[in-house]
């Protein structure tokens, strides 16, 4: 028997990025117990890494704008897909959390007259996303955690969760987990328990993503026998650096393309005018002078084909480059140097200057990038009820990328940071809610907090055993070519057996040295949930055989009415963990009302 | 490509030694990259904390051949040939490798009084970019602390790190006392309770600042300048004299004892 520390709390968050710090603000200024717990130092989760803005329809730019607009552009990204009422929220409620962000302490760009400034993004019909140069995330979170430190919530830092526990009446009650300084065991308690765990993108080789995106929360609600939705829409983002290649994968923001920047092949074409699909036809720019135009007056041109939402653009990128039109190092170019003078390009860019300056010794001021699709981001995740977050397990609530049903088929930049922020408060009502109806203590049974920590550390046991390096390298190989952004029945088929494979490797995994912030241990614990994700991803990508959003079949490259009204929900069935069978149904999305599907007619 | 030799601190709080990898070399690689190559090889158990491998979330933070680095932006190609030495942050308490305990950080931003904005007018807040600009600088911090390991303040006098906030901190109450909207008065606080007057500028913090934040300039002298407007000026000494109000001393203060 192992010795572990327990906590109980009313609510507990699992994630302390954007959506995670903003449920628990919530939560506590509710006046509720609540506590943070997170892989990571407080102030490090991934949303430090959005770059481009947050999308609000507050009009500052545009007063033509409106939620009907954002909530238009959202759902047509998403190739109508998504869940119309988490749409509706999120259009609605973002400029209320802006300016709420405002009042904490946020320093956005301003207009000329003082207001918050808003930029032109890819998919959004006008310049919508609030932003501070390029590093908006970072001036979320910080802006945030100041918030939640001063209300004095409590943090587990570099703490990891392996676990969820369900009581004897299917309420998620309790959590297990690790401090990765000391290796100790903690079980914490809760009335409710709030998922933002972010993304899962660690189990593709190329990737933006930090080593904690390892859909730890994915896997900990299937495995607590929730569902899960769209796991089959993993956003390749069009613009990763591709060289060097130890860094190949890092973001490269789109706001390079929203300030003006353009995409050329190696022989010098501006090609994304040769990939403009039908459903954008009416209101993208068909020549170079009217889209350039377009820049500096919305009403003197229709919209650059740059500025396509994100799977379109992808998707042309990696035509070009099999076509045998990329650069050396296989990507293509985006050129902003001959499109912005450098003092520009050096204040409204800076950290993609300073990137590609330090790591690529590449000038942006005076020479092209190279870019080419990245893993980017989850839109699939756990099913949630629009209104309250919460998931299909009672006390469990999710939030941000780890919850479904938002973004559809495919997400449009800069509504990721809003649905962090809209979501995660309405998470922390969610789970507050919850918390004060539920009556009696929240309890754990010591056997389950047992056999989840002796399953943590069996790869102390074993010797001889496999690297966790090798068997995360073989899996990322196998997700990277066989479930990338181009897919096919076969090689998903493969995967699904490399798959199985991979997780009996993982019984082998065997770890050398301490439980204090042991690495190689950390990474297999992180593999179970990765195997599992990485799982369901493959089985949902082998049913929807049409190609939709970020989901593209090369064997079925056109849509499937039937398909576009369905989403593919995945539970759990038999073991809880890993070895556990994941079942695929397709259930009708959610039918929208009148008055929403009017804004979809012609005319607006 | 020639061969690369790191000398990596390895140990945890009771004591440790340098122990020596050597590994093939690979274009464009940087100091973390190697790491993670020697984790994936002849060291899977070498602690070091990394996130986003971009500069952009202040994880990574070491000693690269005796100077504060991030290692996700320490080129291997722009070290000088040799071996290349990685040791963990000397100003905080080891925990293991590479990897120090950085609390006192979370501690002093805990005693930091929150943003206090005066009420929105009916159309929001108005600022001007010009004035968000001030701020924006010091919010670029990714708080990575090299500026408060590289500070000689408290690197070779732990007991300082009772009363003294160090670079970041201070550049946060900059960047409060210079937001539009705040309506704190914060100098006394920067003076007794965080330590400013132990600043003696020599601009240490700002030299490793991986986002070029000018720390000193910017933040620590005009801080300074405003402290001593508000706490030397005799006419305001002579109001506190007649007040009889004394000061809490800069430990009283840090301990909450009068």
């Amino acid at each position: 028997m192992t010795d572990y520390e327990s906590h109980t709390y009313d609510v507990i968050v699992i994630g302390a990025g954007g959506a995670g710090l903003r449920a628990a603000i919530e939560a506590k200024g509710r006046g509720l117990r609540t506590a943070l717990v997170c892989k990571s130092l407080l102030g490090k989760a991934h949303t430090v890494m959005a770059e481009g803005g947050v999308a609000a329809a507050l009009g500052n730019v545009y007063a033509e704008d409106n939620w009907q607009v954002h909530f238009r552009d959202t759902m047509r990204g998403g190739k109508m897909l998504n869940n119309w009422r988490m749409a509706q929220l999120h259009a609605q409620e973002a400029p209320d959390r802006v300016r709420e962000l405002e009042a904490w302490g946020a320093l956005f760009d301003r207009t000329r007259d003082g207001r918050i400034l808003q930029r032109d993004f890819g998919g959004h019909r006008y310049a919508r996303l609030a932003h501070v140069g390029d590093r908006t995330g970072l001036e979320l979170i910080r802006t945030l955690q100041q918030k939640a430190v001063s209300m004095g919530i409590d943090v587990f830092m570099e703490c990891k969760v392996l676990r969820l526990l369900v009581d004897g009446e299917g309420r998620v009650s309790g959590a297990v987990g690790y401090r990765r300084a000391t290796g100790d065991m903690v079980l914490f308690t809760a009335k409710a328990f709030v998922l933002a765990t972010g993304s899962i993108g660690k189990s593709w080789l190329y990737t933006s993503n930090s080593w904690e995106s390892t859909g730890d929360g994915h896997a900990m609600a299937l495995w607590a026998g929730a569902d899960v939705i769209d796991m089959e829409f993993v956003q390749f983002h069009p613009t990763g650096m591709v060289w060097p290649l130890s860094v190949r994968g890092l973001l490269v923001t789109e706001g390079v393309r929203g300030d003006g920047g353009v995409l050329r092949n190696s022989q010098d074409r501006r090609f994304m005018f040769d990939y403009i699909p039908e459903m954008f036809k009416a209101e993208t720019a068909d020549s170079e002078a009217e889209a350039d135009r377009w820049y500096a007056d919305h009403t003197a041109g229709r919209r650059p084909p740059e500025l396509l939402p994100r799977d379109e653009v992808a998707r042309a990128i990696n035509a070009e480059v099999k076509a045998g039109r990329g650069t050396r190092h296989g990507g293509v170019y985006l050129d902003i140097a001959s499109r912005l003078p450098a003092e520009a390009i050096r204040r409204r860019l800076p950290s993609m200057y300073h990137q590609f300056m330090e790591l690529a010794g590449v000038d942006i001021t005076s020479e092209p990038m190279e870019v080419g699709p990245t893993c980017h981001y989850m839109m699939g995740g756990v099913r949630v009820d629009a209104d309250t977050a919460a998931a299909t397990v009672p006390g469990l609530f999710a939030a941000g990328e780890v919850a479904g049903g938002m973004h559809g088929a495919n997400r449009l930049g800069g509504n990721s940071l809003s649905d962090l922020l809209v979501f995660g408060r309405r998470a922390g009502v969610g789970a507050s809610d919850y918390a004060e109806g539920r009556t009696g203590d929240p309890a754990a049974d010591p056997a389950e907090v047992e056999a989840v920590i002796r399953e943590a550390l069996e790869p102390f046991d074993r010797s001889g055993g496999e690297s966790p390096y090798d068997l995360h390298h073989s899996l990322q190989e196998t997700m990277q070519s066989l479930v990338g952004i181009i897919r096919t029945g076969s090689e998903l088929k493969e995967s699904l057996e490399k798959l199985a494979e991979l997780r009996e490797r993982l019984s082998k995994v065997a770890v050398s040295g301490g439980q204090a912030y042991n690495p190689g241990w950390n990474l297999a614990t992180d593999l179970p949930s990765m195997l599992t994700v990485s799982t369901a991803v493959a089985q949902a990508a082998l049913l929807r055989t049409e190609s939709r959003g970020a989901h593209t079949r090369e064997d079925y490259p056109g849509t499937d009415p039937q398909l576009g009204k369905v989403n593919l929900v995945q539970r759990q069935t038999g073991e809880r963990g890993v070895r556990g069978e994941i079942s695929v149904v397709q259930e009708p999305l959610p039918e929208m009302p009148a008055e929403l599907q009017t804004l979809f007619e012609e005319g607006h | 490509m020639a061969d690369v030799t790191m000398r990596v601190w390895r140990g945890d709080a009771l004591g440790g030694t340098f122990a020596e990898y050597t590994l093939p070399a690979n274009e464009g690689e940087v100091v973390l990259d190697v790491i993670h190559r020697i984790q994936a090889g002849p060291a899977p158990d070498l602690a070091c904390r990394w996130n986003c491998k971009a500069g952009k979330c202040g994880s990574c933070s070491a000693e690269v051949n005796g100077l504060p680095r991030l290692m996700c932006m320490t080129r291997m190609d722009q070290l000088p040939e040799g071996p290349v030495t990685v040791a963990p942050m000397r100003t905080f308490p080891i925990i293991r490798d590479l990897v120090t305990d950085v609390s006192f950080n979370y501690e002093v931003a805990s005693r930091m009084p929150a943003f206090q904005p005066a009420p929105a007018g009916p159309e929001g807040y108005r600022m001007a970019q010009i004035d968000v600009e001030r701020g924006q600088e010091f919010r670029k911090c990714i708080e990575c602390f090299l500026c408060q390991d590289v500070c000689h303040v408290i690197r070779d006098h732990e007991d300082n790190k009772r009363h003294y906030a160090g670079p970041r901190f201070f550049i946060r109450l900059a960047e409060l006392e210079m937001h539009p909207l705040d309506t704190n008065d914060r100098r006394e606080l920067a003076r007794e309770r965080m330590g400013l007057g132990l600043c003696n500028i020599t601009k240490c913090c700002t030299e490793v600042c991986p986002e070029h934040i000018k720390i000193t300039d910017n933040a620590i002298i005009p801080m300074k300048e405003r402290v001593v407007d508000a706490v030397y000026d005799p006419v305001a000494w002579l109001g506190r004299k007649i007040l009889r109000r004394r000061k809490l001393t800069a430990e009283e203060a840090a301990t909450g004892e009068r």
